[in-house]
């Protein structure tokens, strides 16, 4: 528990301020403001259509944000060249919420694929097939190597996903709904998976998800983002003994 | 009233689409000479197109030359003209016929599937992905298959051509008995490289206003899975119309330089 309380004084490694992003009339992000503390699991709840996916899309520069401040590790993302970019992106993991796998690829080709642009990371003489064979077994599907993503269950796309967002050992890593659309024991599973990572590499991790189980599993800290703004932000014990009707709605059961 | 404004939306939202469509090739330009040269995934493009659309290719354009043997046939027979079929036939095919019909094919066969196949990679965020990962998904996904098609239409064509000719010298040798020699040397006689370097030029135009069509109707896919069917389905549509449009400037264009 010690760890916890370490959480607060280390150093922030990426920081949302005053975020702001409309579609047309739809006003989704109001001024959004997070921070996520090294080695911490921040987990973010929100309803369905509340923006939780846009934001970690404006947080990697998949999306242009209208207004406001997003730094990652030190770099204010939105000033960054391309190719700065693309080399911060190397540190920074990405789970998509329907694993996003290229289904023309296998799932070792999968896997290289982000090798392939950010082999500098690694020395010159780093075996790729040892890399891949690693990052499978590390999330236990190396003997689907050679499969096709289209012959994996969704548990498995998952892991399949996950581990390609693992090859690149990024310092942090952006869960969006990691365990929806599986079945519980499957969900436990990955959540299980995303403990022994945080342990084994010591990253910071952002886990968007609808799951409390999962949330209350794995956070350090939780926000809530309702009406585009950061609506809340504490441990899960504190949130769930609130008595903002709004923030009680999420923790019904 | 109403039908005035309507009319205002449409053509507004069309000239909407012309901008776009106009900076996305203008951004191809831009990238096709940048490096990484992503040769792999070219040449994989290739193979791919010209595996996917040969046979099919192949049989439209035996049937047309059949077709337009036995058809021009009866004409020439009653002006007593049937030894020029092999020259009529054979600059009817290498100058038009040949490269618009093998186009065509293409728009159904190659620019439908590069539509749907970037529309479902935007719709499950496989080129969201690929950004984040690092590798430029516009030069890795468009600009391959731009080139590819590009490439690929002007082959395509020259075989589409020999197999038309080929259906063609058929209906000769079995109406006429036209021997092979006698047909392909008349053939040969008759096209000059002012017919077939045109052709060529303007087989590559359609291979790249196919490319270009269905890259971009696949990478603004809507999100959903109705979006990908509207773009496999839109890439046809305008890739085609465009095909007619390409083919009236490129036969003007030609047709000054003859009378040079
Ligand atoms: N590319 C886009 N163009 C227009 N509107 C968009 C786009 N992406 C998202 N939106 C809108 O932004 C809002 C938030 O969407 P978002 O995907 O962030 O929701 P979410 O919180 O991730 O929901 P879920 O839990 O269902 O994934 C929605 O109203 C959606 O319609
Ligand atoms: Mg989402």
């Amino acid at each position: 528990m010690n760890d916890k309380q370490n959480i607060s004084h280390s150093e922030i490694v990426l920081q949302i301020k005053d975020l702001h992003k409309s579609f047309g009339d739809n006003h989704v992000l109001k001024g959004f403001n997070m921070s996520l503390y090294q080695g911490e699991n921040l987990v973010i709840i929100g309803k369905s259509g509340s923006g939780k996916s846009v934001m970690i899309k404006c947080l990697v520069g998949l999306m242009e944000a209208d207004s406001g401040s997003i730094t990652v590790m030190k770099n204010d993302i939105t000033k960054l060249t391309q190719e700065a970019l693309d080399i911060l992106r190397a540190d920074i993991g990405f789970l998509f919420q329907g694993s996003a796998l290229y289904d023309s690829m296998t799932v070792r080709e999968n896997l290289e694929f982000p090798l392939r642009r950010h082999s500098k990371k690694f020395s010159k003489n780093a075996d790729t097939e040892a890399l891949v064979l690693e990052a499978l077994t590390s999330v236990g599907l190396a003997h689907a190597i050679d499969l096709m993503p289209s012959e994996l269950s969704g548990g498995m796309k998952r892991r399949v996903a996950l581990a390609r967002t693992l090859i690149l050992q990024p310092k942090i890593i952006l869960y969006d709904e990691p365990t929806s659309g599986l079945d519980p024991i499957t969900a436990k599973e990955i959540i299980i998976l995303m403990q022994d990572i945080q342990k084994k590499y010591n990253t910071s991790s952002l886990i968007i998800t609808h799951d409390m189980d999962c949330a209350r599993v794995i956070s350090d800290r939780m926000l809530l983002l309702i009406d585009g703004i950061d609506y809340a932000v504490g441990s899960f014990a504190t949130l769930s003994a609130s008595k903002d009707p709004k923030i009680r709605a999420f923790f019904k059961n | 009233m109403s039908g005035i404004s309507k009319i205002k939306d449409r053509l507004k939202a069309f000239l909407i689409e012309l901008g776009d469509l106009s900076y996305f090739t203008g951004r191809f330009f831009r990238e096709v000479f940048k490096r990484p040269f992503e040769i792999k995934e070219l040449l994989g493009q290739c193979y791919n197109m010209g595996n996917r659309s040969l046979l099919l290719v192949g049989i439209t354009c035996f049937i047309i030359g059949l077709v337009l043997d036995l058809q021009t046939r009866p004409t020439l027979m009653e002006f007593g003209a049937v030894s020029w079929m092999p020259s009529m036939v054979s600059i009817s095919i290498v100058r038009e016929i040949g490269p618009i019909i093998t186009a065509l094919v293409c728009a159904g066969r190659i620019g439908s599937g590069i539509g749907a196949e970037l529309g479902s990679m935007r719709v499950t965020e496989q080129i969201d992905a690929m950004e984040v990962s690092g590798t430029n998904p516009f030069k890795y996904l468009v600009v391959t298959r731009v080139l590819a098609v590009t490439l690929m239409l002007p082959l395509l064509v020259i075989i589409g051509d020999a197999i038309a000719l080929f259906g063609s010298f058929l209906v000769e040798n079995l109406k006429g008995n036209v021997s092979f020699t006698l047909y392909f040397n008349q053939v040969f006689d008759s096209i000059e490289f002012g017919d077939i370097i045109p052709a060529i030029i303007k087989s590559s135009f359609f291979g790249l206003a196919i490319g270009i069509v269905g890259c971009y109707k696949g990478y603004y896919c809507a999100k959903g899975t109705e979006g990908v069917g509207k773009a496999a389905n839109s890439a046809v549509v305008v890739s085609s119309l465009l095909l007619f449009i390409i083919d009236f400037i490129a036969v003007f264009v030609t047709d000054i330089f003859y009378d040079l």
